[in-house]
Formats: C-alpha cells, sequence, structure tokens
C-alpha cells in the first residue's frame, strides 16, 4: 500500500515533545484533539507561547473536571446508610483493634487496615464501637472519617485512570471515555463508599500502574530525575498493593513482566555498555524490589509494634509468639518447666493454624465411627483445652501431697484425660470422620477409666530415651500403643456437628509432619515450683514469616462450604449477579452491588473487538504489508498500549480461575478498572481509523467527536437509571412493577 | 523403521551432513554392532542424491562417489568428513549473525582441510536451493521430464537401527508378561471397569477420559474375557478366566513402540544417530517404564500417544519445508491431531501435550502467515488446514470415543444414580424399566416424584411423612409444628406428590388432560397424607436464613395456609412450554414469599430420621441446581378417594410411550458429570508430593508374591533420573546464556544449530515442563506413577544436551576424548543400575533379605522385607 494518505501527516507526527517524556509509541500516534490545530504548522517552528498554555490549561481544567465529578460522585450521601454495610462488620472492627492496639488475626496483610484504622483515630473515633454484624446502628460514634477515607481513594481511581489512558494514547477522547466509565460504574462507586480495603487496594494498583507507563515514557531520558521519580514511586505503590492484599501481587506481576521486557529491550541495544546496562538493572533492583520489600516489611514491624496487647487472634500463633503479647499467659511466662505426672496442660499443634488439642460434651454422630466423643482442634483458648497427663496403669491421683513428683519422659506410657469431661483420649480401628485412612480419635471411659486403647507413648522429636519434657520448647509425637498410629490433626474442617473444628486423626502412615507434631503450652501443677521461663523469643525474620504461614492457611481455609452459594469468575465480567450490603426486604435501605450493566456489557465486547482487531493488525505487520502513517501509529497505540491494559486484565482476573478459595463478585474490580481503560482506548482508536478512512466524504471529521458524544452521553443515562442501586433504594422489589427499579431488573439473577 | 520412498522425487535437497566421530567412538566402544547399524544408515547422502540425479543427471557421477566411499569405509574416515562438513557448514550458518567473531567455534585445530568433493556438493545445493526458490515452475517441468524419462523406482532403506531396538523393546516389554499371575496395584481399579464394559454395563469414572478404559477393555475383548472376576484386592489370583496376557499387551506393546519413536523423534529434531539411540536405549532401560508399561495401566499409553504427537509434529514439520500438502504432510498432521486427542482420551493430563502441541504449531504457523514469498491464499489454506487437523480433528475423535463409550455401555449399573433422571431412563433396566411408558406431560391430577437435580450430597426425591417438626429445637428456637417435608434419598410411596389446580376440588386427570405449563400456579399434595406443600416465614431448623417448609396443618392458629406454587420450567424453549416428566427442569416458587423450593441438604438430626432438610430460599432468588427439581415417576391420577389412591400409588407405573436423549445431551451431561465428581482425596501409602519425583525420593511397592520375598515395585533407574534433570538445568542455563549472548549478537550457534538447540528444548524440556508443573496446582492424590510422563520427555533431552557438549563445549580432541569416556562409564552405570533393579521390575526372582536391603539405597524407598 502506498503511504501517499498519511505522507503529508508525518512531519508533524514526529514532532518532539520538549520538557515532556514521551514514548516512541505515543509520538507515533499522533495528537489528541486538542492539539489538532497544531498539526498544519511546520515542525521546526514552535507553536505561539499564548496558544500552548491554552491548551495547558484546558488539559488542567479538563483534569479538574472529571476529578471533581468523581469526586462529587463517590462524596454524595456517603453518610448512607448510618448503619454497618457488609464487610465493614470486619475491616471497621480491625481499624478499631489498631486504635485498642489488641492483637487479632487476619488473612489480609496489614496496611489496609492500618490505614483504615488511621483514618479512624485522626477523625475522633476512639475505638469503641463493636461493629458486631451488618445492619448494627453506628448511632453517635464517628465513623464518617473511615469512609470517607476510603472514598477519597476511591474517588482517585479516576483521575489516575484518566491519566494512564492520556499516558498510553495520547489522547484525550480516549482518557475523557475511560474516565466517564468509571465514574458511571455503579460498582466502582459502591465500592468505594464503604469501610473496605478495595478502593485502598485499587488505588495502589492503579497509582502503580500510572507510574509505570509515565517511567516507561521516560525510557528516552533514563536517570533524569522524573525517571528516578516515576520508578521509586512505582516501588512504592507495589508495596502498598502487596500490603493490601495478597492479590497486590498480581499487579507486581504485570509491573516485573514489563521491566523484564524493557531491560530486554535495553540488553539488545548494542550501543549501551555493559556498564550502563548494570546500572540500568541496578537502578530497578532498588527501586522495584529492594524499596517495596523494604516497605512491605516496614508495615509489618508497624503493625506488631502497634498491636503489642493479647487479643483474639492469639491462639492462632505460636506459643512462642504469643509470649510477644502483653496480657497473654505466655508473657513473662512463669511456669513449671517439666512435665509431670498430674500436670493439667494444653497440647497445641505444631503446624500453623490448626490449634489446640479440644474436646467437648458432644459425641460423633450416627454413622461416624463410634458414638463416642469427639476430639477436635481448635484455634481459640478455652477451658475444654485442658487435658490432664496420667500414668497408663495407676489411677490414683497424682496430686495428692503424699506422691512425690514424678517426671514425665520421653518413651513413657500416658494416659490424657479430659480435665472436663473426665474422658480419656481414644483410639481405635474406626476411620475418621473425613479422612477414611485415618483411625478416630475419641474420648471415651467414666472418670478416668478406660480400656487399653487409650494407652499413648510420648515421644520427644531428636531425643533419647528417659529425658524429661520440656514445656513449650519440646516437640512432641504421641503414638497410640494398640494402633501404632501418630496423633495428628488433617486439618480438614468438620461439618456442622463438629462445630466446624479441626478433625483430629491418628495417622497409620509414620511420616513426619508437622501435623502430628505438638507442643504443651499452659502447664498447671502445684507440686512444682512456678520458674521464669524464658521463652524462645522469635526474631522479626521469624515472626514475618510465621504470620505470612498463618496468612496462608487462613486464605486457604476459605473454602466455600458445601451447597453454599458462590460466585464463580466466569460470573463476574458478565455481571452475572451481585453482593447484597444492605437490606433484604421491600422496607430495608437497600443498596446492591452490581456493576453498571451498560458500561459491563460494552466492556465485554469491547475486549472481544480489541482481540479481533489487534490480531488483525499484527497478521497485518507480520504479512508486511505497508500501513500509512497515521494508521501506523494507531495501530501502535493498539498493540501497545492495548496490550498492556489486556494485559492487566488477565492479569488480574485469569488467576481466579485457579484459586481453590472462596471468591465473590468485589475480586473482579481491579480486572475491571483495566478492562474499562481498555474500552476507553479502543473504541478512541477505531473511531479514529472510522475517520480516517471515511476522510474523503464530508462530516467525516465528525464521526469521531459523534460517536465518543455518544458513548459518553449513553454512559452517563445509564447511570442516571441505575444510581439508586449504589445510592439505596426503598420501596418494594424490583419485580415488582410499583419499584423505582422497575424494569431494570434485566437478569433473573439480580437480586434488587 | 525408516523406509524411505525415492522414484521421482526429485525435489528433497541433501540437508547440511552431520557426523559426529565422538559420539562414535562412543558408539564403537558401547555396542560395535549397533555403530555398523548407525554408519550405514548415516544420513545416507547416497538415497538423496539419487533423488538429486533426477534432476541434476550429469552431477550425480562425481557427487555419489566420494560419499559413496566415505559410507563404506566404516568410522575412520568419518573424522574428516565431519570435520570438513562443519568447516563448510561454518560460513553458511553463520550467515543471519555477521557479528560472529571465532570463525573455529569449538572445532578441532587440527582437522585436515576439507574434502574438495564434499565442499562443491554444498555449493552445488546452495545453488539448488536458490533455483529452487526462485524458478519454481522450471524446476517442475524438469521433474515432470524426469519422471518421463525415467521409469518408476522404489527405493526402501531398513534402519536395522530400529529394528533392533524395536526388537528388543518388545524384548523387555513382553517377557513373561502373564507373571505374575494376580491383581497388581492399580489393576483393581482399572480393572472393574474393564469388567463393566465386558458386561455392558454403565459406570462413572471421574479420573480420565473413556478412551483409556476403552483400550484396555479392548484387551480383554480380543483375550476372550467375559468379565466374571471380582476385583477387590491387590494381590488376590486371576481366576483361569482373565486373560492376563492380552490384558496387558497393549499397554506393553505401547512401551516397547515408545523405544524406536524416542529414537525417532531426536533424529527428527536433527540429531545425530548415536545421539538417538541413547535416547531409545535410555527409554529401554528405565526401569520404571518397564514396570509401568507391563501392567494394565495407562501411563505407558499415555506416553506412547505424547511420543506420537511429538514426532508426528515434527515430521510434518520437517516435510513442511519441502512438499507442503503431499500426501506425506497431510498424513502427518492429521496424525498429530489423532495422537493429540488420543492422549487427552486416556488421561486428562494428556492435554498439556497437546497445548505443547498447539503451541509450537502456534509459533510455526505465525513464521509462515510472516513467509512473504507465499501468497495471502496459500498462507490461508496453511492455516486452515493447521486448524482443521490440530483443532476441530482431536475434538471429532474426542467425541468419537465418547460415542462408542456410550454405545458399548448401554446397560444401567451401580452409578446409575448420580446422573440425571433423562440419562438414567436412556439406559437399558434400572429406571427405564420403571419410567418407561409414562405419560410426558404433566398435568392438574398428575401423580408424580420430584427429584433434585442438584442431588449433593446424595441424589433424593421430595418426601413427606406424617411427623412434625419438634415445637422447640434443641436450640431453643421454636417451629411451625407442621408436617415435616424432607428430600429422602430412596424410593418410597411417600414420595408421591398430586399436582392439584388450586381453583378445583378434584385430584383426577380431566379427559382429556389439562397439561401444566410454564407460569401456572399449583398446589402440591402430598399423596399419603392429602396435607399441601407450604412454607412461611418460620425459619427453617437447620438453615435459619430461609424459610421452613412443611405440609401445611390447620391448628386453627393464626397461621394460615400458604400453599401457593408458581411453576418456573427453567429450560423452556418458550414461554407457554408444558410441564414434561423427565426432560422439564423446573422451580416452585412460592407466590406469597416469592421463595423458592430448595434442597439445603443439611441432614435433619433424629427428629427428621436424618433425611436432608428442604427449605424455602428466599435470598438467593439466582439459578443453582439445588433449587431445581425434575418429575421422575409419573402416572395420571385415576382415584378420588384417599384409599383407592392409596392403593395406587403403591402400585407401580406403566403406559408406553418411548424418548431418548441426543447423543451430545448425554454426552455433556457425563463429561460434566465426570468433571465434578468428587472422589475421596484421600491420603495413601505410597502418595508423594511432585518435589519427591524428580530425585526419586519415593518408590511405591506394587506386588508382593504371597509366599517368597519376589516383589514388583515402581522405582526408576536412579542413575537416569539424576542425570536427566540435571541435564534439563544444564540446557535451561545453557539456553539462557546462549540467548543472552545472542542479544548482543555474540553468536556462539550457527544459525540452523541455534534453530535446532530450541526446538528440541521447546518440545523436550516444555514437555517435561509442561507435564510436571501442572501437578503443583493439583490437589488429588499424586503419586510417582505421574512423573513418568514428564521423565520421558527429560530422557529425550538427555542425549540431546550430550551431544550439544561434546560438539561445542568441548574445544579439544583431547576434552572430547575425555567427555566421551565420561559419557561411556555413565552409561555403563546406568545400565549396571537398571540390571541391578530388575528383580524388583519384573519381580520374578525373590531377593534374600540382605540383598534387598543392600537394594534400599535411600531411606525414603519403602522395600519390603518379610520378616519370618
Amino acid at each position: 500500500m502506498p503511504p501517499a494518505a498519511g505522507g503529508g501527516l508525518a512531519g508533524s507526527e514526529l514532532r518532539p515533545r520538549r520538557g515532556r517524556c514521551g514514548s516512541q509509541a505515543a509520538r507515533a500516534a499522533g495528537r489528541d484533539v486538542a492539539t489538532e490545530t497544531a498539526t498544519a504548522r511546520s515542525p521546526k517552528r514552535p507553536a505561539p507561547l499564548s496558544s500552548r498554555r491554552f491548551e495547558a490549561a484546558g488539559r488542567w481544567a479538563l483534569l479538574a473536571l472529571v476529578t471533581l465529578t468523581s469526586f462529587a460522585t463517590r462524596f454524595h450521601r456517603l453518610d448512607q446508610p448510618p448503619h454497618i454495610c457488609w464487610d465493614e462488620t470486619h475491616f471497621g472492627k480491625m481499624g478499631s483493634y489498631y486504635i485498642n492496639r489488641t492483637f487479632f488475626f487476619d488473612v489480609h496483610p496489614p496496611l489496609g487496615k492500618m490505614l483504615i484504622g488511621l483514618a479512624g483515630y485522626l477523625s475522633g473515633y476512639d475505638g469503641t464501637f463493636l461493629f458486631q454484624k451488618p445492619g448494627d446502628n453506628y448511632e453517635h460514634h464517628s465513623y464518617m472519617g473511615m469512609r470517607g477515607f476510603c472514598a477519597f481513594l476511591g474517588s482517585m481511581l479516576i483521575p489516575l485512570a484518566y491519566l494512564t489512558v492520556l499516558e498510553l494514547s495520547r489522547s484525550l477522547p480516549a482518557a475523557l471515555l475511560t474516565a466517564a466509565l468509571l465514574t458511571f460504574d455503579t460498582g466502582c462507586l459502591t465500592l468505594s463508599q464503604y469501610i473496605l480495603l478495595d478502593p485502598i487496594l485499587m488505588f495502589f494498583i492503579m497509582a502503580a500502574m500510572l507510574s509505570m507507563v509515565k517511567y516507561n515514557s521516560c525510557a528516552n531520558r533514563p536517570f533524569s530525575a522524573p525517571w528516578w521519580f516515576w520508578l521509586s514511586l512505582t516501588g512504592v505503590n507495589l508495596a502498598g498493593a502487596l500490603g493490601v492484599k495478597f492479590v497486590g501481587l498480581f499487579i507486581i506481576l504485570q509491573v516485573g513482566w514489563n521491566t523484564l521486557s524493557d531491560l530486554w529491550h535495553l540488553f539488545g541495544d548494542l550501543s549501551l555498555s555493559m556498564v550502563t546496562l548494570g546500572k540500568h538493572l541496578t537502578a530497578r533492583i532498588l527501586c522495584l524490589i529492594v524499596l517495596p520489600l523494604a516497605l512491605y516489611i516496614a508495615t509489618y514491624a508497624v503493625h506488631f509494634m502497634v498491636l503489642n496487647k493479647s487479643g483474639p487472634g492469639d491462639g492462632f500463633f505460636s506459643s512462642a509468639f504469643q509470649a510477644r503479647l502483653s496480657g497473654n499467659n505466655l508473657h513473662n511466662a512463669s511456669i513449671p518447666e517439666h512435665l509431670a505426672y498430674g500436670s493439667v496442660i494444653t497440647v497445641k499443634n505444631l503446624r500453623m493454624a490448626i490449634g489446640y488439642l479440644h474436646s467437648h460434651r458432644h459425641f460423633y454422630p450416627e454413622g461416624v465411627g463410634a458414638r463416642q466423643q469427639q476430639v477436635t482442634t481448635y484455634l481459640h483458648k478455652d477451658y475444654n483445652n485442658l487435658w490432664i497427663i496420667k500414668k497408663h496403669n495407676s489411677n490414683s491421683d497424682p496430686l495428692d501431697p503424699s506422691h512425690p513428683v514424678e517426671f514425665v519422659r520421653h518413651g513413657d506410657i500416658i494416659r490424657l484425660e479430659h480435665k472436663e469431661t473426665s474422658r480419656n483420649l481414644h483410639s481405635h480401628y474406626h476411620e475418621a470422620p473425613l479422612t477414611r485412612k485415618h483411625y478416630q480419635v475419641t474420648g471415651y471411659g467414666i472418670n478416668g477409666s478406660g480400656d487399653s486403647n487409650d494407652f499413648w507413648r510420648i515421644e520427644v522429636i531428636n531425643r533419647k530415651f528417659g529425658n524429661r519434657i520440656k514445656v513449650l520448647r519440646s516437640r512432641i509425637r504421641l503414638i497410640h500403643l494398640v494402633t501404632g498410629c501418630v496423633l495428628g490433626s488433617s486439618g480438614k474442617v468438620l461439618p456442622k456437628w463438629g462445630w466446624e473444628q479441626l478433625e483430629v486423626t491418628c495417622t497409620p502412615y509414620l511420616k513426619e509432619t508437622l501435623s502430628s507434631i505438638w507442643n504443651v503450652e499452659d502447664h498447671i501443677n502445684p507440686k512444682l515450683p512456678n520458674i521464669s521461663l524464658e521463652v524462645l523469643q522469635p526474631s522479626f525474620p521469624e515472626i514475618m514469616l510465621e504470620s505470612h504461614l498463618v496468612m496462608i492457611r487462613g486464605n486457604n481455609g476459605l473454602k466455600p462450604k458445601d451447597n453454599e452459594f458462590t460466585s464463580k469468575p466466569w460470573h463476574w465480567p458478565i455481571n452475572f449477579q451481585g453482593l447484597r450490603f444492605s437490606g433484604v426486604n421491600d422496607t430495608d435501605f437497600r443498596v446492591y452491588l452490581l456493576g453498571n450493566p451498560v458500561i459491563w456489557w460494552l466492556n465485554l465486547l469491547s475486549i472481544a473487538l480489541y482481540i479481533l482487531s489487534a490480531s488483525i493488525f499484527a497478521v497485518a505487520v507480520q504479512r508486511g504489508a505497508h500501513l500509512p502513517v497515521k494508521v501506523e501509529g494507531l495501530s501502535q497505540v493498539l498493540l501497545r498500549g492495548g496490550g498492556q491494559l489486556l494485559f492487566g486484565w488477565m492479569m488480574h482476573y485469569f488467576p481466579f480461575f485457579l484459586m481453590g478459595r472462596v471468591l465473590y463478585f468485589h475480586h473482579y474490580f481491579p480486572a475491571m478498572l483495566f478492562s474499562s481503560m481498555l474500552t476507553g482506548l479502543l473504541w478512541d482508536t477505531l473511531l479514529r481509523l472510522c475517520a480516517w478512512s471515511l476522510a474523503s466524504y464530508p462530516l467525516a471529521r465528525c464521526v469521531h467527536v459523534l460517536g465518543i458524544l455518544t458513548l459518553l452521553l449513553g454512559t452517563a443515562y445509564s447511570f442516571y437509571l441505575f444510581h439508586p442501586l449504589a445510592y439505596g433504594m426503598v420501596g418494594p422489589l424490583a419485580q415488582d412493577p410499583q419499584s423505582p427499579m422497575a424494569g431494570l431488573r434485566w437478569l433473573e439473577s439480580w437480586d434488587f | 523403521m525408516g523406509r524411505r520412498v525415492g522414484g521421482t522425487a526429485g525435489d528433497e535437497p541433501p540437508p547440511h551432513t552431520d557426523r559426529n566421530a565422538d559420539m562414535f567412538a562412543l558408539c564403537r566402544l558401547t555396542d560395535v554392532a549397533m555403530c555398523l547399524v548407525a554408519q550405514r544408515n548415516l544420513d545416507s547422502p547416497a538415497g538423496r542424491l539419487i533423488a538429486l540425479r533426477d534432476v541434476t543427471h550429469s552431477w550425480s557421477a562425481d557427487l555419489g562417489s566420494p560419499s559413496a566411499h566415505a559410507r563404506c569405509t566404516l568410522a575412520a574416515p568419518a573424522g574428516p568428513a565431519d570435520a570438513a562438513s562443519r568447516a563448510s557448514s561454518g560460513p553458511v550458518g553463520s550467515k543471519e549473525c555477521r557479528a560472529a567473531s571465532p570463525p573455529t567455534n569449538g572445532r578441532p585445530s587440527g582437522a585436515p582441510p576439507p574434502q574438495a568433493g564434499l565442499r562443491r556438493r554444498e555449493r552445488l545445493c546452495g545453488d539448488l536451493k536458490k533455483q529452487q526458490a526462485s524458478s519454481s515452475p522450471g524446476l517442475l517441468f524438469c521433474k515432470m521430464l524426469g519422471f518421463l524419462q525415467h521409469p518408476v523406482t522404489v527405493t526402501a532403506e531398513v534402519n536395522l537401527n530400529m529394528v533392533a531396538l524395536t526388537a528388543m523393546g518388545l524384548l523387555s516389554r513382553l517377557w513373561q508378561l502373564a507373571y505374575p499371575r494376580a491383581v497388581v496395584f492399580d489393576e483393581v481399579y482399572y480393572g472393574q471397569y474393564i469388567s463393566f464394559y465386558m458386561k455392558r454395563i454403565f459406570f462413572l469414572d471421574g479420573s480420565g477420559p473413556p478412551f483409556g478404559h476403552m483400550l484396555l477393555a479392548l484387551g480383554g475383548y480380543l483375550g476372550g474375557f467375559d468379565g466374571n472376576f471380582l476385583w477387590n484386592r491387590i494381590g488376590a489370583e486371576y481366576s483361569s478366566n482373565v486373560p492376563v496376557w492380552s490384558l496387558r499387551l497393549l499397554p506393553a506393546l505401547s512401551g516397547a513402540l515408545s523405544v524406536p519413536m524416542a529414537y525417532e523423534i531426536v533424529r527428527e529434531l536433527g540429531f545425530s544417530h548415536c545421539a538417538a539411540t541413547g535416547a531409545a536405549l535410555l527409554v529401554l532401560i528405565e526401569n520404571a517404564l518397564i514396570t509401568q508399561s507391563r501392567l494394565m495401566l495407562l501411563e505407558s499409553v499415555l506416553i506412547f500417544f505424547n511420543l506420537l504427537a511429538v514426532l508426528s509434529y515434527l515430521k510434518f514439520s520437517n516435510s513442511q519445508k519441502h512438499r507442503p500438502f503431499s500426501p506425506r504432510w497431510w498424513f502427518w498432521l492429521v496424525l498429530t491431531g489423532v495422537a493429540c486427542s488420543c492422549a487427552v482420551g486416556i488421561k486428562y493430563v494428556g492435554v498439556f501435550t497437546y497445548l505443547l502441541v498447539l503451541g509450537v504449531a502456534a509459533v510455526h504457523a505465525w513464521h509462515v502467515i510472516g513467509d512473504q514469498t507465499l501468497s495471502n491464499v496459500r498462507v490461508l489454506c496453511h492455516l486452515l488446514a493447521r486448524a482443521a487437523a490440530l483443532v476441530v480433528l482431536p475434538i471429532l475423535v474426542y467425541l468419537l470415543f465418547f460415542y462408542i463409550h456410550l454405545l458399548l455401555l448401554y446397560r444401567s449399573g451401580p452409578h446409575d444414580q448420580i446422573m440425571s433422571s433423562a440419562f438414567q431412563a436412556s439406559l437399558e433396566g434400572g429406571l427405564a424399566r420403571v419410567t418407561q411408558g409414562q405419560p410426558l406431560e404433566v398435568a392438574f391430577g398428575s401423580q408424580v416424584t420430584l427429584k433434585n437435580v442438584f442431588g449433593q450430597p446424595v441424589p433424593c426425591w421430595l418426601h413427606s411423612h406424617q411427623s412434625t417438626y419438634p415445637m422447640i429445637y434443641e436450640n431453643g428456637r421454636g417451629s411451625s409444628h407442621q408436617q415435616q417435608v424432607t428430600c429422602y434419598p430412596f424410593k418410597d410411596v411417600n414420595n408421591w406428590w398430586i399436582v392439584k389446580d388450586p381453583g378445583r376440588h378434584q385430584l383426577v386427570v380431566n379427559n382429556p388432560p389439562r397439561p401444566v405449563r410454564h407460569g401456572d400456579v399449583v398446589q402440591l399434595v402430598h399423596g399419603m397424607t392429602t396435607r399441601l406443600l407450604n412454607t412461611h416465614d418460620v425459619a427453617a431448623p437447620l438453615s435459619p436464613h430461609a424459610q421452613e417448609v412443611s405440609c401445611y396443618v390447620d391448628y386453627n392458629i393464626s397461621m394460615p395456609p400458604q400453599n401457593l406454587w408458581r411453576l418456573d420450567i427453567v429450560n423452556r424453549e418458550s414461554d407457554t412450554d408444558v410441564w414434561k416428566t423427565i426432560l422439564s427442569e423446573v422451580r416452585f416458587v412460592h407466590v406469597n414469599t416469592s421463595a423458592i423450593l430448595k434442597l439445603s441438604g443439611v441432614p435433619l438430626p433424629d427428629w427428621g430420621f436424618r433425611q436432608l432438610e428442604v427449605v424455602g430460599e428466599k435470598l438467593f432468588r439466582g439459578y443453582h441446581e439445588s433449587t431445581v427439581w425434575n418429575v421422575e415417576e409419573h402416572r395420571y391420577g385415576r382415584s378420588q378417594e384417599q384409599k383407592e389412591r392409596e392403593l395406587e400409588l403403591h402400585s407401580p407405573t406403566q403406559v408406553d410411550i418411548s424418548r431418548n436423549l441426543s447423543f451430545m445431551a448425554r454426552f455433556s451431561e457425563l463429561q460434566w458429570r465426570m468433571l465434578t465428581v468428587r472422589s475421596d482425596d484421600s491420603e495413601h501409602k505410597y502418595s508423594s508430593t511432585p518435589l519427591d519425583w524428580v530425585m526419586l525420593d519415593t518408590n511405591i511397592a506394587y506386588w508382593l508374591h504371597p509366599r517368597t520375598s519376589a516383589q514388583i515395585h515402581l522405582l526408576g533407574n536412579v542413575v537416569i533420573w539424576a542425570s536427566a534433570s540435571l541435564a534439563t538445568l544444564a540446557y535451561a542455563l545453557l539456553f539462557v546464556w546462549y540467548l543472552l549472548r545472542r542479544r548482543r549478537r555474540v553468536c556462539d550457534l550457527p544459525e540452523d544449530r541455534w534453530l535446532r538447540w530450541v526446538l528440541a528444548g521447546a518440545l523436550c524440556a516444555g514437555g517435561w515442563a509442561v507435564n510436571y508443573l501442572p501437578f503443583f496446582l493439583m490437589e488429588k492424590t499424586l503419586f510417582l506413577y505421574h512423573y513418568l510422563p514428564a521423565l520421558t520427555f527429560q530422557i529425550l533431552l538427555l542425549p540431546v544436551v550430550l551431544e550439544h557438549v561434546s560438539d561445542h563445549l568441548c574445544r579439544s580432541q583431547l576434552q572430547r576424548s575425555l567427555f566421551t569416556a565420561l559419557v561411556v562409564a555413565w552409561f555403563t552405570s546406568a545400565c549396571h543400575v537398571s540390571n541391578m533393579l530388575r528383580p524388583l521390575t519384573y519381580g520374578d526372582r525373590p531377593l534374600s533379605p540382605s540383598e534387598l536391603k543392600a537394594l534400599r539405597w535411600k531411606d525414603s524407598w519403602d522395600i519390603l522385607i518379610r520378616r519370618y
């Protein structure tokens, strides 16, 4: 194809932008609407000062407008409803924990909740509200600070997206369209208005994306101040994203991939010496690995420093960890050091987040092994965790003062009697409730007298026979004498009859795994002197490692229960089903998290359209077709800029298909941001292409403007239709013709 | 078996010959006889020169002689010839990389000057190529003339190397195949399915698609197995009616054929005969592969099809360069697709190899798109052919497996319950016997049983009985104290319900019957108690967020009956659809509260006889299978009197209409159930984690002789496993090193060598990775044998890396000799290890406890030692 059509424009296309960083692609792509006037001029003669000033002012005004609209929509009716909505019950509670400095456990990293706590603290919330369950009224407690903080970050998403698309496409209409899509999306709006982690997470993700794009544009001026600024800012935001939720990992992967391809590009540039390359590499390691890691660790340091009081999360952590917390019984522990017969003890599994050996006055149900008393593990501290250690052959009370103290030694045969119910820890050849190949463990006997299936041999790992057993330090195994199996926990959650505690089994496979190793934590024996015990004070790296293991286990433990309706990843992009934030009945104030269907379905269509058009261009390039310069520039925007956005969407969406944990609709929103940006960029580019191919006809120029305007107005109108979803609905449900939402329930599965 | 048809094929230019003196030295030391074969077949320039002669008749005389000479004089002159070919390939190869600085890259310093004849031949070939590229019509004409002038001749070459390898493979896999005459390990699992096939009984196995099971069953069919054997215990002796030999024959044959295929793959990748022989020998002596192929198991078949897919793709892609769209090209392309779908049809993990092949094919197709010498139409043809053979064809073949599967298994059996009523009704016996001849359309007055479509935790029917909900539950909450409604997993007369028109009193079907349609409001009357299905704003016993469902009892308190249900046919085609027996999936939406009748699946306590709880779900109104019901048994009610009706309910249903499900409906249901059926992920004594596999830290005891200590273990050759893993690592490091250096325009390898090296890595290292890494994400119980497909690919990589090291990294003759000696020593030790482990592989010889202890090289190995 002759390049005649675009030839006349070529000169102005390549006009260097001084004082700004501009990517190759974007420069080739040419101008936005505002610079359209400048095209006729010769590239050598700079535009008059006044016109450029005007142009810059216009840009700033537009950005201000976008920001303002975004803030206005997010802060409108922010105080409604004045009761706890959905997960505010968790994250608000956790904010309170920071204010009260009590230790808790959560599956997410601490940064987001720390920020919420900080916002609450600064806005005068005193941490006294209990955040018990959704629907509870806030009454006099100040909650607007926390909501306002989240809404602020949620509003920032739109300027960030606007700037990102502007940078990628160099086109104001594309950026405007993106901003409109996000501003008018009811889902984004709803998710930004409450005390949740998602606005914080999305803010960091978008900020990281923007700084990465900005820094890519600075590639022609390496090691300059803006370059360093954007590079380090990328690192900071990555740390932020990962510090809020582990899904922040996806943006790290995206930035990592971008950096790798960037380095690969530089590496192929033979004009760069190895020393320069080394500098490039070091700069990236410093800013994108060392800096984020340091910040991430710093958030944990603050987390552990702030939370120094014992609280509801203690039981999830090892004995050594708990010794750090004031108020915990292991803090400055003073207990007898060696285990003796007659001691009352708690036994803790060494595997993370399994908990204490536990029993209670409930039987295994019929059909699950023998109908004897349940034995489980339980994460919380409880009277039912107490066991008395007894000799296997005598039933005399070892606490009788006439008996001498007899220590328990490695290799001894013992009985463990449950203190509350006086039943012995027992196992037999019945299959365990969940792990069918293991043996069932029960509580058996009356008042401590049972049978020979109650005998266990106590062994200390890596010790010689005859050694005493130390509290806290010794790692012990309990081996059932008759069957030869090892007491352990499978880590599986028992059904309702077992109160959703974890299964305890006796495993016949003598594999050395942490789940069959225990340690003695509490130890009460009046005959022995309490000595102040120097419990292993864990070092900071150990604490980090342990808290991560516990979090990962906690995350994996969030399995959907049987017969529970769970959201599937394929539901999300088609906006199949929303989440109820508040209210059920027609008398309630209802808020329903659901994307604006017009926008979401447009996004879905755009992804398909993008893949189609990008592959057409890619094939054309591969076939060696000569594109006119203008088209060439647009195709570059589409392939490079759009490619990055599509990659972002895929990175934030597809990994969920592999996740075994329970998933919710709101997990899709980071991906939705990328998909909206792609939509904005795609439609602008396609309309430009359309306008270009119609250039010979009159009115052709209007195609682009008209198209963009239609899309903008269409989304705005759909927002007008669906805004009650986010701002709250009262009155009859949507299937009722009287309802304000009547006729808008386009899918059966929407429930508002 | 290499068989080349020459004749008029005049367009195949002689490829660049690659001979390797050192590998020959290795050959000589290990197996002289082998070497003779290898030498004879050395790329056989003569064979191709015959073809050349047809085109350029006059050149053939002086060209043929030097190479023929080289061919006859065995290994000794191979050295200079080798050097010559490499020297001449140097400049040719580095055409792409002009910055290639060291001209004698890893080449022996004292190599004699290249022979003139060979060099000339290279040049001529170059000319020929150019000629071919520039004026193909002329060449075509030339070819046609050649065809007219000369008689059609067929030159066949028999690669004795391959014959010998095949023979050895067969020997190692088939020797004493029927021993032990007892159930070995997972034979107990596959065996029951073979029996089901023999008896034509439908079964459901979630572990894999049916093709693998069918192949095993084919063995049984050929051996005349009647399916009468109880597969209940590992180690049980086979009765005389079990044709053990023919049952184990197919896996053994595929294991044996993997040996020559390994040879062919390495050859097609462009490496020397010696490397190819090495790869085949390693596959031959690998103990774990031998064990796994000698039993009624599927891994060896899977490996066979994996290798076949890769091999045929390579053959296809090599013929792509010369003759696209020739029959040969089509043959290999189609075979690739078929082999891929066979691999997937045996086990789902086969899909990873399929994806790998698809990926490589996509990259090659992308190059085809970029080839601007081809016209657009031709490119389109290329792409369409690939899409048809590699995407459409595999899907069709996969469907074919299921078609045959369903065709064979037409009788009802033990797994019927898991399937939908419609599916069950399509089987002979079972539900079909009951439902045969039921009226199709449900009418007002119909008597029906309602089955829950979800059927979790067990398939069950809507049920009610005289007992009422307890006034106060254990936790202090109150109930309505009305009659219980549950879901009951057994057939019972209390499962019958009558569909009633709310506006009329009668419970019989009018003449003509008035069918119930989508959107109609109905009442459901419990057949035995004549109470109406009801729900109200009372919390359900175990799911307090949902409404209680009961059969209404009027206690004269202020709790009105709310027993109207709107019928919602989920799979309707139009809004006026009629409610059909078995076929329609319906939901009951409560008119007053818009709650939906749902199976919560929680077993009720003792007062509810442990039947499953049924609730009215009001929170979630989206679609979920647990809210969907279908009519299973159905008949038109005839008696208005309660007594007569009870009698009627007790009697079986019989009328006559037949219905059938389409194949696609049956396929999609079966496939879906297979993917979602939950097997208890139980821990097994010999289960292991993927990390244990790479260095063989685990084994599986397959069988122990009932009296002696003879035993069979799945235990690999440690030397091979370890060196294969090292080779993969070495490949990865070298690859990264070369890649980085190429990026800086330093070309260590000539372009063609580099491409060969990359392709070998993509297929072999890639094959290993795709067959290994996904296991880290899988949650099912894993065993060592899951690693064998990955291992096979890794073994293929091993000689490739060795040859590369010898060719390119050993810089002097001395180094090369040393390396050769090392390789020989290593191979000898591998053979030795293989031989030592042989008793555990074949289980043919009892070993003394001390011998067994001596074989326990790793503490983690579990070798069974009898205590006397």
